[in-house]
Order: C-alpha cells, then structure tokens, then sequence
C-alpha cells in the first residue's frame, strides 16, 4: 500500500477515535469522559469526511458535539456532586456485557469483511460528487419521505412533552 | 433583475477588487506548490528520497500557510475593534476615552496586550489543570476555524465548501464545549454559573439562528458560500434581504440571535459582571484571558461577516457591474458597519434578566423564524425566478410593513400612562 499523506491523517483520525473512545470507558471522572467523547464525536465526523460523506461530518459536530454532548454535561453538573464513578459491577451483568460486546464485535467484524470498497477511505481516486443534494432528494422527494415525517412528529411530540413538563404551574386560587 | 443589467451594460464595467486585489484562491496555490514539488524539489534529490517523497508535502504547507496567515491577521481585528469599542463607549458616555497611548491612544490596546502577556498566568491550584489549560485553545480554534469558509472578496476566501454555512454552525457550536470546559475546570462557582448560563443562551439562540440561515438557503438552494454571494450578484435589489418580506424579518432574528451567540450586550448574562465577575472566564488571566478576548471580538466580526455574505450581498457591489461598495473594502465596510450596530446596542441597552432572555427566543424568535419558513416556501412557490415584479412587491411590502410597525410602536409609547411620582 502506497503511504500517502492522505493516509497518514486517516490514520491519525481512526487513532485519535479510537484512544479518545478508550479514555471514555477507562477513566472515572464523568466530565473528562464526556470531554473526550467530545475528541471521539470529532474524529468519528473526520472519518466521515474520508468517506465524502462532507454533509453528514458537520451533522455529526452539531447535533452530536453542539446538542447531545451539552446535554450530558449539563445533566452531570446540575444533578451529582460526586464527579468520581466507582461503579459496583456484579458477577451477571459482566456476563451479559461481555455477550453483547461480542455480539456486536461479530456484527461489525461482519460489515468490515462484507464491505467491498473499503480502500476508498485511504484512496485519494476520483472525488464523489456533493452528498446534500443527493440526501435531500432521497429525505424529501424519495424512498424516506414517510420515515422522515415520522421522526419530524415523533421530535415534536417530545417538544411539546418537554414543554408541558418545564412550564409553571398554573393554580387555581 | 436582468433587464436592469443589461441597461447598465453599456457603461464601462471597471471592477476595483479585481483591479486593486490579486486574484488568488487557494486552489492556484495548491497547484503551484504541487508543481514546484515535482518540478523543483524532486529532480534535485537523491533518487532514493525521491521516490518515497510525500508529494503531497507542498499541499499542507500551503494550508499551514493560510492557517499562519488567519492567525496573524485575525487578533489584528480585535485589536482595532477594543480601540473602537472604548471609543465608541466614550462617544455614548459623553468621554474622550483612552487618549494617553498614541495620538488620540491608538495604541493602547498593544499597550494592553504586552501588559497582558507579561502578567502572571495564574492556575486555580483546586481546578482541573488540564482543561483549563486546554479551554481558551478550544474556542480560539473554533473561532478561527469560521473564517476559513467565509468569502472575504472575489477568491479571496480559503476554502469552497459545499456545505459552506453548515459547517461553519457546525464548528461554532462547538464553541459552547469550550465555554463549559472553562467554567467547569476553574473550580469556581462564578465561572461554572457564567458556563452554564452560556450554554443554555447560545444552544437556544442557535435554533432561531439556523432557521433563519435556512430561508436564505431555500431562496438560493445552495449551502455553499460562494454561491449565496453570487446569487446577489445584481445590485442592492438583488441582496437576500430585499428579495423577500421573510428574508427581511429573517435577516433581524439572525443578527439579534448572533449577538446573544456571542454573548454581547443585552444578551451578555453569562459574564455579567454585577453578578458574577466575569462569567466562566474569571479565573483566567493573563495571555489565556487575551485568548478569550481575541476569541470574542473574532467571533463578533464573524457573526457579522456572515450577516453580510447571507443578507447583504457578501462582498458583491450595490449597482450591478459598478463596485460602489463591492470587492473585500466594500465587504470589510459593510461588516464593520454591523460590528458598530452591535457596539451601538452595547452601550445603549441594559442587560435582559434569563427569563427574558428564553422568553425572547422560545415564544418570539423560534415561532417568527418557522413562520419565515413558511413564508419563504410560499414566496419560492409564486415567484420560481427572481424577477423585477417580485422583488417591487417585496419592497413595497416591507416598506409598508417598517411603516405600519412605525405606527404600531408609535401608538403603544402614546397609550403609556406617564409614569406618575410615588
């Protein structure tokens, strides 16, 4: 294989993922964990850059890194005082963790062998072309009209849930 | 809009950008390097060095290039924009303001920023020392990041993004991380109030933001920079702002939802300093509070920046063919122009209290913003093509609209009983 620079930094993504992504399961303060699936979320949207996919990168760093990773942190700070998780495990859960990750191990062991262009990722080949349009034509005039509509009202109904829940109590006096 | 051009077209066309500023883009320079490299380095070397020679080499150096450059003009802005916030604060507050560095004290903010890099840079022993170390780093490349897709001028902009104005919200909400990891690595409770208080402001601001970026993108149907500006391309008319009635109110939900982005007056709760310090950056100083402060005044010229290219036709002239405020001096003019509107508002209005602040952007902004939506879809679906007839009917739509607000406003401040003394 030729080493390239565009190699050079797809390894430096998939490195950087995959340390970043250990330090979150490895390390007991909460917050550091979330910073570094911060770091992960990132290197996960380079990788999608290598895939072209340039639209579905920078979904990736705003809903993931500027939505749901904010949401954590807020959780961690509003509710625990205690930063430090020493979490008990039992001898059962360990079993059933340890089917799962095997599971999905086997899962995504399969994918990897059954994906054909897979030097694409490290080829610097032919550029595809821009993925948006292609996305909004498939979500908004395509096959994932229904799914698409969906999630919109399933999004609402959890806006509005959130809504009533957070809103004053009105009294009757 | 075509008819207007092609009258306009017998005049001498003379373009001052082209003629004033090189015409280069980072694609030329790319290819260049790339050339040189082949051309130049790789005959003069050993064969066996050669053959394994990261071509490629000439590419990041040339991107390193841009990146020092962007590094060392960018913190030139903010040092001119404190100058002219003091100013402008000392103009509002009837002072001369700093007057003893320099003639009229121009330079007082390098006077500030040695001061500031040889003040001790102080590291709260109880916090976490690696975060907060790491923070001002964060939102100092995020904020730097953003300029990399705005289009200052003809080509004069880094790099052509297809999803342009996606990926700079995309690189600026993660700003936001930076924020709270300052807060919360100080160890202090002003810093962790003022982090949160961010949070919540600028994850809020970014809904009514994002769906007022998303009229524009209807209209131009493009995410691209460059293709927003070009779609302005026929003189002032032609500008998004004027091309619908929506495209109006939406271009006034971005610029307020920007300054509560970038934490200014009336939105600047989470350093408000009458009640707490200085918000999450209060412990810091020395060079890393200048980083923040860099980071702020970069990210108020961006807000703008980005304002312009959306709303105000980038750095496209105001008569088609003629630059009367076009190429990178009309572009600078235009987006110091918004940099002065923020300043204005700054020294002008007090602070809103948090209840305000969420009741503005839930019950206000995010409701007109889906309605601007709305409206544009519609507007999209009667006038496909951007004629003379729709952009007269959108004029005079929002001409009556600003008269009927003026008539509005007036008469409420009328029905308002004059206060009474106790």
């Amino acid at each position: 294989m030729e080493f390239t620079l565009r190699t050079f930094i797809f390894y430096g993504f998939a490195l950087t993922t995959i340390a970043s992504a250990l330090v979150v399961v490895t390390v007991r303060n909460i917050v550091h964990a979330a910073f570094s699936l911060m770091v992960t979320l990132f290197g996960v949207a380079g990788l999608y850059v290598f895939l072209q996919a340039d639209f579905l990168a920078a979904t990736q760093v705003i809903v993931y890194v500027g939505g749901i990773l904010v949401l954590i942190l807020f959780g961690v700070m509003m509710t625990s005082g205690r930063l430090e998780m020493r979490i008990h495990i039992e001898r059962g859960q360990l079993l059933l963790g340890g089917v799962v990750a095997l599971a999905l191990l086997m899962l995504l062991l399969t994918v990897i062998a059954n994906t054909p262009a897979w030097k694409n990722l490290t080829d610097d080949g032919t550029e595809l072309p821009p993925t948006t349009e292609r996305i909004g034509e498939l979500i908004l005039n395509g096959p994932f009209l229904l799914p698409f509509e969906v999630v919109s009202v399933l999004l609402l109904v959890a806006l509005i849930g959130a809504t009533l829940i957070s809103r004053k109590e009105v009294r009757d006096e | 809009m075509s008819d207007f051009r092609a009258m306009l077209a017998g005049f001498p066309n003379f373009n001052a950008s082209e003629s004033f500023f090189p015409n280069i883009n980072l694609q030329d320079g790319l290819n260049w390097a790339e050339e040189f490299i082949q051309n130049v380095v790789l005959p003069r070397l050993p064969e066996a060095v050669a053959s394994h020679f990261p071509v490629e080499l000439g590419t990041v150096l040339v991107m390193f290039g841009c990146a020092g450059i962007f590094v060392a003009v960018v913190p030139l802005l903010p040092l001119v924009l404190v100058l002219a916030e003091r100013k402008v604060a000392a103009r509002f507050q009837n002072r001369t303001g700093p007057m003893r560095v320099g003639p009229w004290g121009v330079l007082q903010t390098l006077a500030d920023g040695v001061k500031l890099l040889f003040k001790e840079d102080f590291i709260p022993p109880q916090g976490d020392k690696f975060l907060f170390l790491l923070a001002p780093y964060v939102i100092f490349a995020c904020s730097f990041a953003v300029f990399a897709a705005i289009p200052f001028g003809q080509n004069i902009l880094v790099s052509d993004f297809n999803i342009g104005i996606f990926y700079i919200m995309a690189i600026s909400s993660v700003i936001v991380m930076g924020v709270i990891m300052a807060g919360w690595s100080s160890n202090s409770k002003w810093s962790l109030l003022g982090s949160l208080r961010s949070a919540a402001q600028i994850v809020s601001y970014e809904i009514p933001l994002g769906l007022s970026i998303l009229t524009v993108v209807m209209l131009v149907e493009s995410l691209s920079m460059s293709e927003i500006v070009a779609s302005q391309s026929n003189g002032v008319f032609s500008w998004l702002i004027f091309r619908t009635p929506f495209t109006f109110i939406a271009f006034f939900i971005f610029f307020i939802s920007g300054i509560a982005e970038v934490n200014r007056t009336p939105f600047d709760l989470p350093e408000a300093e009458s009640e707490i310090v200085a918000g999450f950056h209060t412990e810091y100083s020395g060079m890393r509070f200048a980083l923040f402060f860099i980071a702020e005044y970069a990210n108020m010229f961006a807000v703008s920046a980005i304002a312009v290219t959306l709303f105000l036709g980038g750095w496209e002239g105001a008569l088609p063919g003629y630059d009367i405020i076009g190429g990178l001096p009309g572009f600078v003019i235009k987006t110091l122009a918004l940099v002065f509107l923020m300043m204005w508002l700054r020294w002008t209005l007090p602070r809103l209290r948090v209840d305000q602040l969420m009741n503005l952007c839930w019950k206000y902004f995010i409701p007109i913003a889906f309605f601007n939506i709305l409206g544009t879809g519609i507007w999209g679906l009667i006038f496909p093509e951007d004629t003379l007839v729709s952009t007269g009917i959108s004029c005079a739509i929002i001409y009556i609209g600003l008269i009927a607000a003026y008539k509005m406003a007036g008469r409420t401040f009328a029905e308002r009983p004059a206060p009474q003394p106790s």
